[in-house]
């Protein structure tokens, strides 16, 4: 499904991705780990398409298509999707047209019908009990005024509504508390299914005993330095990050 | 040199006027003279005045512009999709005369009178002529100098003593001419006395895409505890100059609200000045312009306090693209003994192009010391971040630089309380909108 070979990103000249190989198959959830500043959101932001970071070396294929050519709005029609880690706040963009619109956009490119304003309102009560919010957040601007968990549990949603094949979880976890946790995570598991993927990126151990991962990679400066299964998720949260920083010559 | 030939120029037109006018009150006419007197001696305003700085009216003073002509009957179907509510009560003025088929004055409240300014002072209406050019000065400048001396026609409102009426009327203000360098001096009398309501459209459209002048001047007048909406949706040709003066002067324990739109026009300028002059009034001024092209736009707002414990709030929002240029000037102007004012302000404007320029000038002007005056304005782009954020979701570029300025005007436009009037409103903002542009 995706397929990374050899990438390198920058920002502002500054090389942030160091070479990474990743390959993400259907049915499949990827953790990413490591410790701050090592590369994970940016690795997040290549793929949804940010502007910011210039792809200097490498390819990544999404679907067997070019995913670098194309515009983050046609990487989301295809089927990708960025949960963000600071979800945006947009004020006076109605939350439910807003979601009804990206949902016409997808669908009109997978040559679906659009859904009227009240096809898509039985959609979405049934997502909305997914992640525990109430109807009420629709008629609201997008994340405008919602606390954190808020913010994260509507990302979800729109995941859920959205149908991607690859979601990408960017920091989903941070600053939830443990009730919130437990509602994206079981958002997530609601959606897995033998046709779709995730790469959930994360700081935090505590998220993947939610969500558990098939496979679990360590980044490191750049560059994926260790990979595992859950076991090394665990590893990492009894014995932190510092033997992964010593055994690959950076300060502990 | 050409100054003194425009000038020339507009007397002579009026020497004609006056001959040709066949009502005569003497009142009337006196002020006229006046009022052309005082032109023939000012004549326009140049940038060299404070108040005129950012905004050069020479493309207008350089044509010798003709009172427009009075037209055949026009279909009243052309003028439908400019009216919420079909058998709405309303005034149609086509070149700056009042056009009977069009106009529907029927099923009014007793009490509520909607005629034209002509026909009132023909019946000697008392109210009328004693408020007449009572309140927008005309010696402020050459604009409301011209008007005044050109009054013959417009729109008269007239709201009795306790009648509340709330589906607004409209005063519509056509021009078809498509000759080139006509004009037309629309003037606007409203008159709401103590505990009556009023909820007024006035609106200036064309439907001929010719250079031409429009340059009304509205005066309202408004009772103890009455409360007052009034819309002005100007939708000029995009090559006209449109000059508009509104005076607004409120007695104690009233309200105020202004929706002040402006889309059309290549130089329109509104000036619009509200008096608190009782205790306990609340004022609300909200404006939207959309500038694209190289059009020229220019709110002037003032705000009076006179009097303690007034309110005023004031919310204006601009997008401007291409090399259009806006200009916001909004005075709070609070008097020695307006003790517990409370005022505020903000000018938020949205720039999409480089060549865009906005020049927003908040002035407070504060003798008393016990009040709560705040003013804030800003001009920023569309926010990149909130673009990757719906682009990231399928929403093209384009769509989602539209949807973020339909956001940006809805905040103007939400605050209509009218719903098929908010709804016609954001009809025209969204017409407005093309790829990401305005007017494109």
């Amino acid at each position: 499904m995706l397929s990374i070979k050899n990438l390198h990103a920058s920002v502002d000249g500054h090389e942030i991705l160091n070479g990474i190989d990743l390959d993400v198959k259907p049915g499949e959830v990827h953790a990413i780990m490591g410790p701050n500043g090592s590369g994970k959101s940016t690795l997040a932001g290549v793929l949804a398409g940010r502007a910011e970071y210039s792809v200097t070396e490498g390819r990544i294929d999404f679907l067997g298509k070019n995913l670098l050519e194309m515009a983050p709005e046609m990487r989301a029609r295809e089927g990708l999707f960025l949960a963000f880690q600071y979800p945006v706040e947009i004020p006076g963009v109605n939350s439910s047209y807003f979601l009804r619109t990206a949902l016409n956009e997808i669908r009109a490119h997978r040559g679906l019908d659009k859904v009227s304003a009240l096809e898509f309102l039985k959609i979405i009560r049934e997502k909305l009990e997914l992640v525990e919010m109430d109807e009420k957040f629709l008629k609201r601007s997008v994340n405008e005024g919602f606390s954190g968990g808020e913010k994260k549990r509507n990302e979800i949603l729109q995941m859920a509504t959205l149908e991607p094949k690859l979601a990408v979880l960017d920091e989903t976890d941070s600053g939830l508390d443990i009730d919130a946790l437990r509602i994206v995570a079981g958002g997530v598991n609601a959606l897995r299914s033998q046709e779709n993927a995730f790469i959930v990126v994360t700081h935090y151990q505590r998220l993947l005993n939610y969500i558990v991962p098939d496979f679990v990679h360590v980044l490191y400066q750049g560059k994926i330095v260790k990979s595992g299964d859950k076991d090394l998720a665990l590893h990492l949260e009894d014995f932190g990050y510092d033997w992964i920083k010593e055994q690959n010559g950076g300060q502990a | 040199m050409k100054e003194t030939g425009i000038r020339d120029w507009y007397l002579s037109l009026f020497e004609e006027f006056e001959r040709e006018l066949n009502s005569g009150a003497p009142a009337l006419g006196h002020m006229r003279r006046q009022a052309i007197r005082w032109f023939a001696e000012n004549g326009f305003p140049s940038t060299r005045q404070e108040e005129w700085r950012f905004t050069n009216v020479s493309p207008i003073s350089e044509i010798k512009f003709e009172a427009a002509e009075k037209p055949a009957a026009l279909d009243p179907a052309r003028i439908l999709p400019y009216i919420t509510g079909d058998d709405s009560a309303r005034l149609v003025f086509v070149n700056g005369h009042i056009d009977r088929m069009s106009s529907t004055t029927a099923q009014l409240p007793h009490g509520l009178m909607l005629q034209s300014l002509q026909d009132a002072l023909a019946s000697n209406d008392a109210a009328a002529a004693a408020e007449l050019a009572r309140h927008a000065r005309m010696d402020e400048n050459g604009f409301v100098a011209l008007n005044t001396a050109f009054i013959n026609d417009g729109a008269y409102v007239h709201v009795a003593k306790d009648v509340a009426h709330a589906r607004p009327l409209h005063l519509l203000f056509i021009t078809t001419d498509a000759a080139e360098a006509r004009m037309v001096q629309p003037r606007v009398l409203i008159i709401v006395e103590d505990n009556a309501q009023l909820s007024v459209i006035e609106r200036y459209i064309s439907l001929a895409d010719s250079t031409y002048f429009a340059n009304p001047v509205t005066e309202i007048v408004i009772g103890e505890n009455a409360n007052v909406t009034h819309y002005k949706i100007q939708q000029e040709s995009r090559k006209a100059f449109h000059t508009a003066r509104l005076q607004v002067v409120l007695k104690r324990d009233s309200s105020y609200t202004s929706h002040n739109y402006a889309f059309g026009g290549a130089i329109a300028r509104t000036d619009m000045h509200v008096v608190l002059d009782g205790e306990g009034i609340d004022c609300t001024l909200n404006g939207l312009y959309l500038g694209g092209g190289v059009q020229l736009i220019d709110n002037h707002t003032v705000i009076e306090h006179r009097r303690p414990h007034c309110n005023s709030r004031e919310f204006y929002k601009g997008i401007l693209d291409e090399r259009a240029r806006a200009v916001f000037s909004g005075k709070i102007h609070v008097h020695k003994y307006a003790q517990k004012t409370d005022a505020m302000q903000s000018n938020q404007n949205l720039i999409l192009s480089e060549e865009a320029t906005i020049d927003t000038k908040p002035q407070l002007e504060i003798y008393a010391d016990d009040v709560k005056c705040t003013h804030g304005a800003t001009v920023g782009r569309i926010d990149e971040e909130s673009i990757f954020y719906l682009c990231s979701r399928g929403i093209g570029k384009a769509m989602a630089k539209n949807l973020m300025m339909q956001a940006f005007a809805g905040q103007i436009t939400d605050r209509i309380k009218d719903d098929a009037l908010r709804e016609h409103i954001a009809e025209i903002v969204l017409g407005h909108l093309h790829d990401g542009h305005l007017h494109r």
